[in-house]
């Protein structure tokens, strides 16, 4: 007889200390775990639910400003410091970490601040400011005086512009910045006139945006509704893209040197490919009213938007929807918004004149998290992504309370959408077959682009 | 010679990996298929072989472990497709890291095996006593309970709890690992079935007029009015229901969580006393005295399925855990072996008299009881075999009979107490801590009450087929359209053919304030057709006559493509 009966001895499945972890031997045979679809599917539902209570996106309300909040700038080598731009001519630096005010300049600019931005490099606190003066000013935290009374510090240098001007940027290595007004100026800081004017025929140029990877290439974007691209090192247009509406901001994406977005007066972001602007290389749809200002993540893959509807949208940079959408009953007008060097915050800065602070990802908790915590979160992560198209988990994945006005608003824009399809439809079916052909959604916006 | 010419190919291996180690540019590596093939081929062929061999075995192992088929046929989105390509990857390799992963379980099954001319079925329990180790000889015991049996038994899910229940009365849950007793309780009246809850802290009985539930101390929790002289109890651990089924004929499910009944089914049968738990899909089998064995689902008022088993009353039932065999027993004398599947009977054995009760272990052994002997058998779901594994005596007739879960172990309740008999290969060796725990500390079990709790699937979701959830539907959107409208159709046609479409009438005629055709015509009043809702049948079917007449006239002939094409028809097509 040849025999063998199960005998398992509790000491090899006990701990042998008490400071020990219990010792859970597994098995993965699927006859072991009946059910399995059913109870992941309860999982993931239940990881859905409690990401929607904990999303809690809101984190400070910076007050200090006395009017809007019209240009912002975040440094990207320092994660604390944000600058901002008031529309009563005043220019703050903002501690995040502690959420008041570390630096400011009453009366910076007489009229708007339309533009600011840092000196890139980490050896230099320097930042630029522009105002409907025409006057663009270094400031600088550290070095710069103060003035006789002893309350307003003084700029470090100053240069004077023909126009008013609409916006700032640096070049990311050179001591070159650009201003945009009537025309792109580009400014040797050395100098006090500019050393170079880019112009195609636009009235007024609403922003300037250096590339900060391809640094030579520059964009502006006018009322004349185009966007055009310059090079530096032959002053000259690249190319210009002329759209249905005029682009109110641009944003280089910081991993794909040759993308950027565009935020639209059509109540649409686009994203463009520099080499190819015959058509978007996507369209993000969700706000009611213009975009005002759009920014990247420094992974390059999503975006933040702030638009005239009171709201700030949270974009997947591949998908044509917003993935959350933020909104505070005093919130107004949003006019810039910016995305944190960390990746973990976004910023929005409005009319109502407060700074805002709010989580890139509304149900993340900070804070170092322990092994076990993050293999739940990865493990919550993997089951709602599983699951996201069962009607239940959608839903309560998709769920937001939107103010009542944008509901309404982009309920009737829905509407028209409808309708405007169903329209050209019925044209289609009286019409010679082939006489109208379907525009694509990502190139209907676009009435043109020239080459140079 | 062998041995030199390996290093001189393995020399040659690492000399090309050097050279590949390098890629010029991103352009000039191989693609990652192309260097394994390139490093195989360098091999000697011996190596190659075995390799093959061992991907051959992993292969077949790592079947157990593929959930359903592999996706078919491609859709048109290609980002769609990419996700699809890139789930079923991560399921493969999923697969494989679990068959790999067997090498990591540390125990192995027990077996008995006859040497020579030896019969494993002629070996007594003694003999197998004298051959295996002292602390499974702990395990065969007996208990000698004569005044109150017959007694029906259960195992706790971790197998370390029994439940005794004395016809007579007699009341006792046992650590019986440790010999150590839980509780033990009189009730002074008849019990028929007892039931573990989801942990030993919690049981159900089944007494004389109504179930009750009683905790760890003997102390009775709940009194559950709705199961009305219940003869069998049955519990699904993931819904947190319990069942029943009594002498009303009626199927019972009460939540233990929040009391509410979850469903009350009539079986139209009669009194029944055979309920047993699928654990695959958590579907209750209850046979029925006349042969029938019914599939029930709490929220399913009609029964899932209906097999005819037996030509007598059905006397025991069990159920495998993998979902693919039911055991059925009846008083015509026969052991039925069902694919649960198809609900086809595979092949059938003949018993000495009727068996009285049926258990099926995890490693799919058939145990079989009737009148004093138990005969358990190996293999005996899959083929239909001879000899039974092993047989053995009680000292009197046996009520019922239970494997006990990881371990090697069947428990006979009879009339004059219970036995613990010791059958070698009976249990899954290897336990999974987070499932089933036989060494759980307390700690362990109340953290694993919580995350039962948190993980308790609605009544709703028992099927026949547990994997319906989060499934794609296969069909295009025109094809679930027609189907939809077919659907109405039907609906229609038989609401017409009840004339429900009738009660509107009944409604208008009554003047009464309560009167008996009010309430009547009231309850029909769900199934209501009034002339709006008949319109739009009316539409949906002209829709669908259009739609078939549409697709057997075919398309029209290409003469006229222009803007007038819309005023042909297939009759005045020459203008």
């Amino acid at each position: 007889m040849k025999v063998k009966a199960l005998s398992r001895s509790a000491a090899d499945y006990a701990r042998e200390t008490k400071s020990d972890i219990q010792r859970l031997p597994r098995n993965v045979d699927p006859v072991l775990h009946p059910l399995e679809r059913a109870r992941e599917y309860k999982r993931a539902l239940n990881a859905a639910k409690l990401e929607r209570m904990f999303a809690k996106p809101f984190l400070a309300s910076l007050g200090g400003h006395i009017d809007g909040i019209y240009a912002m700038a975040k440094n990207a080598w320092d994660l604390d410091h944000i600058t901002t731009g008031s529309g009563d001519g005043e220019v703050r630096v903002w501690s995040l970490s502690k959420q008041a005010t570390a630096w400011r300049a009453p009366g910076a600019h007489r009229g708007m601040v339309k533009g600011i931005c840092n000196v890139p490099g980490g050896s230099t606190d320097r930042f630029l400011s522009v105002g409907t003066d025409k006057l663009a000013k270094v400031w600088s935290r550290t070095e710069g005086a103060v003035t006789a009374d002893g309350t307003t510090p003084e700029p470090v240098a100053t240069y004077s512009g023909k126009h008013a001007f609409g916006a700032v940027d640096h070049h990311r290595s050179r001591p070159l910045f650009a201003t945009s007004s009537s025309l792109v100026e580009v400014w040797d800081v050395d100098r006090s006139e500019p050393i170079a004017n880019l112009t195609w025929g636009a009235d007024t140029v609403n922003t300037v945006r250096m590339n900060q990877t391809e640094v030579n290439v520059l964009a502006s974007c006018g009322t004349d509704r185009s966007v055009i691209l310059y090079d530096l090192r032959t002053n000259s247009p690249l190319a210009k893209l002329v759209m249905t509406l005029s682009t109110n901001a641009i944003a280089w994406n910081p991993m794909e040197a040759f993308v950027f977005a565009a935020a639209n007066e059509d109540h649409n972001v686009y994203t463009f490919d520099m080499r190819r602007m015959d058509h978007a290389t996507n369209v993000l749809r969700d706000h009611v009213s213009a975009v005002m200002d759009v920014d990247y993540a420094p992974t390059g893959q999503e975006l933040v938007s702030g638009s005239y509807d009171r709201s700030v949208r949270l974009w997947d940079a591949a998908r044509g929807h917003s993935r959350d959408v933020y909104h505070t009953k005093r919130m107004q007008r949003v006019f810039c918004v910016k995305y944190t060097q960390d990746n973990a915050y976004v910023l929005s800065g409005s009319d109502d004149s407060n700074l805002r602070l709010w989580r890139a990802r509304a149900s993340e908790r900070m804070g170092p998290k322990s092994n076990r915590e993050r293999a739940t979160i990865e493990y919550a992560d993997k089951l709602k992504d599983r699951y996201k198209h069962v009607d239940d988990v959608r839903k309560v994945l998709r769920q937001r309370n939107i103010p009542k006005a944008i509901k309404r608003a982009s309920q009737t824009k829905q509407d028209m959408h409808a309708s405007r399809r169903r329209k050209e439809e019925n044209e289609r079916k009286t019409a010679r077959p082939g006489s109208k052909p379907r525009a694509p959604e990502r190139s209907k916006a676009i009435l043109g682009v020239t080459s140079k | 010679m062998d041995r030199h010419l390996s290093e001189a190919g393995d020399t040659s291996a690492n000399e090309e990996s050097d050279t590949e180690k390098v890629p010029r540019t991103l352009r000039d590596a191989p693609a990652k298929s192309d260097r394994k093939k390139s490093k195989r081929q360098a091999q000697p062929d011996d190596t190659k072989e075995e390799e093959d061999e061992a991907t051959r075995e992993l292969q077949q192992r790592t079947q157990k472990y593929k959930r359903g088929a592999e996706a078919s046929g491609k859709v048109r989105s290609k980002k769609a497709q990419a996700g699809i390509d890139h789930a079923q990857k991560q399921k493969a390799e999923a697969a494989k890291a679990a068959a790999r992963s067997e090498m990591l379980l540390t125990e192995s099954g027990g077996y008995l095996e006859a040497e020579g001319t030896e019969r494993t079925f002629k070996f007594t329990q003694r003999q197998i006593a004298e051959n295996v180790d002292i602390g499974s000889t702990d395990k065969m015991f007996n208990l000698k309970l004569d005044e109150f049996g017959p007694y029906s038994l259960k195992y706790s899910a971790n197998g370390r709890h029994m439940l005794l229940g004395g016809r007579r009365g007699h009341i006792a849950c046992v650590d019986w690992r440790n010999g150590r007793l839980g509780c033990e309780l009189h009730v002074r009246e008849t019990v028929r079935d007892v039931c573990w809850l989801h942990n030993e802290s919690l049981f159900a009985v089944a007494q004389k007029k109504q179930a009750y539930i009683y905790d760890h101390t003997g102390a009775e929790v709940h009194s559950l009015t709705r199961h009305i002289e219940p003869t069998a109890l049955g519990f699904m651990p993931h819904h947190m229901l319990l069942a029943s089924t009594g002498m009303t004929g009626r199927v019972v499910y009460q939540d233990v969580t929040e009391g509410r009944v979850a469903g009350e089914h009539r079986s139209g049968y009669g009194p029944s006393h055979v309920l047993r738990i699928s654990p695959y899909n958590a579907v209750a089998h209850v046979g029925h005295g006349n042969g029938v064995v019914t599939l029930w689902g709490p929220q399913q008022p009609q029964a899932l399925a209906k097999v005819h088993c037996h030509r007598g009353p059905v006397q025991a039932l069990a159920l495998d855990s993998s979902g693919t065999y039911m055991a059925t027993s009846g008083l015509d004398g026969r052991v039925r072996i069902w694919d649960i599947r198809r609900f086809e009977p595979l092949h059938e054995y003949r018993t000495a008299r009727p068996a009285q009760a049926l258990d099926i272990s995890q490693r799919g052994l058939l145990a079989a009881a009737w009148g004093r002997s138990v005969s358990i058998w190996k293999d005996a779901l899959t083929t239909r075999v001879g000899a039974p594994y092993m047989r053995h005596q009680l000292e009197a007739d046996v009520s019922s009979a239970g494997f006990v879960p990881y371990d090697d172990v069947l428990g006979c309740g009879h009339a004059q107490g219970v036995a613990s008999v010791l059958v070698p290969g009976a249990g899954e060796p290897n336990f999974d801590a987070l499932v089933a725990n036989p060494f759980q500390t307390p700690r362990q079990r109340q953290e694993t009450e919580v995350r039962m709790l948190l993980d308790k699937l609605p009544a709703d979701s028992v099927q026949l087929d547990p994997n319906f959830i989060g499934r794609m539907d296969p069909r295009t959107r025109a094809q679930q359209h027609s189907d939809s409208l077919a659907d109405a159709h039907l609906r229609h046609a038989a609401a017409r053919d009840s004339g429900a479409h009738l009660d509107s009438a009944v409604r208008n005629k009554t003047k009464g304030r309560n009167s008996t055709a009010k309430r009547y015509a009231r309850k029909r009043n769900a199934n209501v057709v009034d002339l709006k809702r008949l319109q739009e049948m009316e539409r949906l079917e002209k829709d669908l006559r259009e739609s078939a007449a549409k697709r057997r006239k075919g398309p029209l002939p290409a003469h006229e493509t222009g803007a007038l094409h819309r005023f042909y028809t297939e009759k005045n097509n020459t203008r």
